[in-house]
C-alpha cells in the first residue's frame, strides 16, 4: 500500500495521496472542497490552472489540475483568479488589423519575445507566436494558433510585459471570424427564407400530424450519404 | 500506458478487422428492434432507479431517486424569519446562470432596453456549454430544411417532444447560426465560406456545424466577451438560493455569496432560470461528462415556486464516455468521433451497432455488449468497456485528420500517452444530459408568471432523447427567446412586486404533511467528492 501513496504539498502543506490521481482528485482526497479552482473537470474551462514545482528542481511548471497526474514531492497551488485587463470593444466597428489589436491592447507592443508565455501554456499553444502575429496584423494566424486557448490565465500570470494574451487571442478570433473568413452564403439565404415564412406551412402540417403518421414519415426518410 | 496483455491482444483483433470494417455496411435498426433494445438495456427502464414524487406541482410523477431527494428537500432559510426589507439589487430582468443560455438571454434582454443582472454560481462561462465539443445543428444547406430537422428531432425524441418547442428550435436555428457568425464565432468553413457540416447520431442531413471540437467553448467565450463588451453586470460565485414571489408571481430572488456567506436580496420584474443540468447527481451511480456545478439547482428553485417538471423520468447517457485511463473516467469522447467515421467495436474486433443511431440506442447497445453478451474489454481498474476505433478515421480521411478536427480529444489522450490517431479508445456510457426539466412555452415562460427557463433546465424540447448538436442550439435559441420575452414582460410591469417567501412556507408545510425527513436540504450548489471519513471528522469550528 505504502508505495501506492505519495506526498504532495498543497500550498506548502504535506498530504499523503494515492498515486495516479489527478491534482484535482488528489486535493479532494486530501480534504479540500473546491469552490474556485474547479470548473468543467475536463480541460475546457480553464478554471484550474496550476503552478507547481517538483523536488530538487528550481523551475516552475504549469498544468491543469483536472488533467495533470500528481508526482511525488510536488509543490503546488492553483491560481484562483487573475485580474487581467479586458478591453471593451465593438467587433463590428473594428478592422482586422494590427491597429485594432494595439488600440485595445497597447501593451502588446511591450512583448519582449521571451517565450515565457508559451512555456506557461498547459495547452501547448505557441502563445508568443500568436502575440507576434497579432502585432504584425496577421489576424488569421493569431486566430488559428490561439484556437485551443482555454483562457486559464497562466500565460498572463507569467508575462513580464503584462500582456493578457488570452484576451488578445479572443479579440483576434472574433476579428478574423467576423471580417476575414468568407461568409456562409447558404446560411444567409436560408435565414432570408425563414423570415419570408417559407417553411411555416410545412412545419404546421408536421406539427398537426398524429404520432403514427409522423413515425411513418420518419422511418421512410432518406438519409444523406456521409462525405 | 498500462494496457493489460488481454487488452493488447484485443487491440490486435481490432487492427486485424479494420480493413474489412472500412467497407462494411451495417443497417439502421428497424423501429421494433430499437424499442426492444431500449426496453431491455437502457437505464431509463430500470425501475429501481426511479421513485414517485410525493410533494409539489409534479406530485405523482416518476424521477430518479437522486432528483427526488432534492425536489423534496427543505431550504435552510426560515421563511418566517428571513429579512427581506433591504433590497440589494433592483433590476428589470434577473438572469440566473452564466452558461450559454444565460449569456444569450442577458444580451438580448439588454438589447431590448431592460436593466439586466446576471448571477452565477461559479465563474461566468463555467457551464456545460463550454464543454460541448461536437457541434451545433441548423438546417442551412440546400438539401435540408427546418421541416427535415423537425422530423429528426421528433423521431429522435420518440415523438414525445412538445411540438411547439421543437418547432421553435428548428425554425430559429438559421437565425441563431447567422447571429453567432456575425458575433465572430470561428466556425469550420470551406474556402468559399460554406459551413463544414457532418452527421450526428439520428440526423438525416449533414447539419452538424462545428468549431473544431471546441464548439461550445468558442460559442461561450464569444457570448461572454460580447456580454462584457455591453457592460452587463455579472456577479460570480453568487447563486440564487431561493426565488421570491408575491404569493403567485415571481418578483425576485435571494442570492448567496459563497465566499462571504452573505445573503443578498434582488428585486426583479422577471427572472430567467438558466442554471443548466444535473450530471453531478450521478444518477444510478454513473460517472458524468458534466460541469462541477451541474447540480439541478434551477429545477429545485422553480419547483418550490410552483413550476411543474416534465420528462424528469428520462436521462441521456452519452454512449461514449471515457473508460480508460481512469483519470478520464466518464469524460466525454465527442460524438463527432463517430460522425467522422469512428467505429464501435467489441473485444473480438466486430462492430455491433451502426454508429449513428440516436444516443439512447447507442448507449443501450454498448450496455448489452458489455453485460449480457460479455463482449467487453476489461480495464486494469475493472471497468468493462468497448473499443472506439479512431485510427480508422485517419484511414478514411487521411493522416492528420484527428489533430486538425479533433484537437481537444487528441490533446486529452496525448496527456496520458495515448495517440488516438494510432490506437483505439475504450468507452462506456456516462450521464450526459437531462432530457426533461421545467415546463415552458415557446416563449420560455413557465406556468409561474414572470418566471422563465432556458437551456438544459427546461424540458420538452427533446422529448425522451436529445440529438447531438441540439443542446448547443437549444441553449442559444431559448436563451434568446427568454431574453426577449422577459424584457418585454418587464417593460409592461409598472409597479415592482411584493417580495415574500410565501411559496417556501407553503412548500415546507407540504413536506411536513408528507412526513419528509429534514435530512436533505436543497439546492445542492456543489457536489461532494471528499472522502466520507474526512467529512465525518469535520466540526463547525469557525461557523
Amino acid at each position: 500500500m505504502a508505495d501506492e501513496m505519495l506526498t504532495i504539498y498543497v500550498m506548502g502543506k504535506a498530504y499523503e495521496v494515492p498515486r495516479d490521481l489527478t491534482i484535482m482528485k488528489a486535493m479532494e482526497y486530501a480534504g479540500y472542497r473546491f469552490l474556485r479552482g474547479c470548473g468543467c473537470r475536463g480541460a475546457f474551462c480553464g478554471a484550474c490552472g496550476t503552478v507547481y514545482r517538483t523536488k530538487d528542481d528550481y523551475r516552475l511548471k504549469v498544468g491543469l489540475a483536472c488533467q495533470e497526474v500528481v508526482q511525488d514531492e510536488m509543490y503546488l497551488s492553483e491560481i484562483p483568479f487573475f485580474p487581467g485587463n479586458k478591453s471593451n470593444y465593438n467587433v463590428e466597428r473594428l478592422k482586422p488589423n494590427a491597429e485594432s489589436v494595439l488600440k485595445n491592447y497597447p501593451e502588446v507592443f511591450r512583448c519582449l519575445a521571451c517565450n515565457t508565455c508559451t512555456k506557461a501554456c498547459p495547452q501547448d499553444i505557441e502563445v508568443m507566436e500568436y502575440i507576434q502575429a497579432a502585432l504584425r496584423g496577421d489576424i488569421e494566424k493569431a486566430a488559428d494558433l490561439s484556437f485551443d486557448c482555454l483562457m486559464c490565465g497562466l500565460c498572463a500570470a507569467r508575462c513580464p510585459a503584462e500582456i493578457v494574451q488570452y484576451n488578445v487571442a479572443l479579440l483576434c478570433r472574433r476579428l478574423y471570424s467576423r471580417h476575414v473568413a468568407p461568409k456562409a452564403k447558404h446560411l444567409a439565404k436560408r435565414f432570408k427564407e425563414v423570415k419570408r415564412r417559407k417553411f411555416d406551412k410545412e412545419l404546421a402540417d408536421l406539427k398537426g400530424m398524429k404520432k403514427r403518421d409522423l413515425a411513418k414519415l420518419y422511418d421512410a426518410r432518406d438519409i444523406e450519404q456521409a462525405d | 500506458m498500462n494496457y493489460t496483455p488481454s487488452m493488447l491482444e484485443s487491440m490486435k483483433r481490432i487492427e486485424a478487422t479494420r480493413e474489412f470494417r472500412m467497407t462494411q455496411d451495417l443497417p439502421l435498426l428497424d423501429p421494433v428492434q430499437k424499442v426492444d433494445l431500449l426496453e431491455n438495456y437502457h437505464p431509463d427502464y430500470i425501475e429501481d432507479v426511479f421513485r414517485e414524487l410525493k410533494v409539489g406541482p409534479s406530485k405523482g410523477t416518476m424521477t430518479p431517486k437522486e432528483f427526488a431527494e432534492l425536489f423534496e428537500a427543505y431550504s435552510v432559510l426560515d421563511p418566517e424569519k428571513f429579512d427581506l426589507s433591504k433590497i440589494d439589487y433592483d433590476v428589470d430582468v434577473l438572469v440566473v446562470g452564466g452558461g450559454g443560455a444565460g449569456a444569450a438571454a442577458a444580451l438580448v434582454a439588454k438589447e431590448k432596453g431592460a436593466s439586466v443582472l446576471l448571477v452565477t454560481k461559479l465563474r461566468f462561462g463555467d457551464a456545460n456549454t463550454i464543454m460541448a465539443q461536437g457541434g451545433i445543428q441548423g438546417a442551412d444547406k440546400a438539401n435540408d430544411s427546418p421541416s427535415i430537422h423537425y422530423l429528426d428531432v421528433m423521431g429522435g425524441g420518440r415523438y414525445f417532444n412538445d411540438p411547439d418547442l421543437a418547432e421553435a428550435l428548428v425554425i430559429d436555428a438559421p437565425e441563431v447560426l447567422a447571429w453567432l457568425e456575425k458575433l465572430g464565432v470561428m466556425f469550420d468553413k470551406e474556402a468559399d465560406g460554406t459551413m463544414m457540416s457532418i452527421h450526428g447520431g439520428g440526423t438525416s442531413r449533414q447539419r452538424m456545424h462545428a468549431a473544431r471540437d471546441y464548439t461550445g467553448g468558442e460559442i461561450m467565450k464569444t457570448l461572454r466577451d460580447e456580454a462584457q463588451n455591453h457592460g452587463i453586470d455579472a456577479i460570480e460565485f453568487s447563486p440564487v438560493y431561493e426565488l421570491l414571489t408575491d404569493g403567485k408571481k415571481v418578483t425576485g430572488a435571494i442570492l448567496y455569496n459563497m465566499e462571504t456567506y452573505d445573503f443578498l436580496v434582488v428585486r426583479a420584474k422577471t427572472v430567467i432560470l438558466a442554471t443548466g443540468g444535473a450530471g453531478r447527481l450521478h444518477v444510478a451511480g454513473f460517472p458524468t461528462t458534466n460541469h462541477y456545478g451541474a447540480t439541478a439547482d434551477g429545477l429545485v428553485l422553480g419547483y418550490r415556486a410552483g413550476a411543474p417538471l416534465v420528462f424528469m423520468d428520462t436521462i441521456q447517457y452519452h454512449p461514449t464516455g471515457a473508460a480508460y485511463p481512469e483519470q478520464l473516467l466518464g469524460q466525454l469522447v465527442t460524438e463527432k468521433v463517430r460522425g467522422l467515421g469512428g467505429q464501435l467495436v467489441n473485444t473480438a474486433g466486430h462492430r455491433f451497432i451502426y454508429e449513428l443511431e440516436t444516443r439512447d440506442v447507442e448507449a443501450a447497445a454498448i450496455i448489452r455488449e458489455c453485460g449480457e453478451r460479455k463482449k467487453g474489454v476489461t480495464t486494469p481498474s475493472g471497468y468493462v468497456s468497448v473499443w472506439l476505433d479512431t485510427p480508422i478515421i485517419e484511414a478514411k480521411h487521411g493522416a492528420g485528420t484527428i489533430r486538425k478536427r479533433l484537437p481537444a480529444m487528441f490533446r486529452q489522450y496525448q496527456r496520458f500517452g495515448i495517440d488516438m490517431s494510432q490506437i483505439p479508445l475504450l468507452v462506456y456510457p456516462t450521464q450526459h444530459y437531462q432530457n426533461g426539466g421545467l415546463k415552458i412555452t415557446a416563449d420560455t415562460e413557465t406556468p409561474v408568471k414572470n418566471l422563465y427557463a432556458a437551456g438544459e433546465v427546461a424540458g420538452g424540447i427533446h422529448g425522451r432523447n436529445r440529438l447531438m448538436g441540439n443542446s448547443l442550439l437549444g441553449v442559444v435559441v431559448f436563451g434568446r427567446r427568454a431574453g426577449e420575452a422577459a424584457a418585454e414582460r418587464a417593460a409592461s410591469i409598472k409597479k415592482p412586486g411584493k417580495l415574500t417567501l410565501g411559496h417556501l412556507k407553503k412548500f415546507h408545510a407540504a413536506l411536513k404533511a408528507a412526513r419528509v425527513s429534514k435530512k436533505h436540504v436543497a439546492p445542492m450548489l456543489l457536489p461532494e467528492y471528499r472522502r466520507p471519513e474526512t467529512i465525518e471528522q469535520k466540526l463547525p469550528v469557525l461557523p
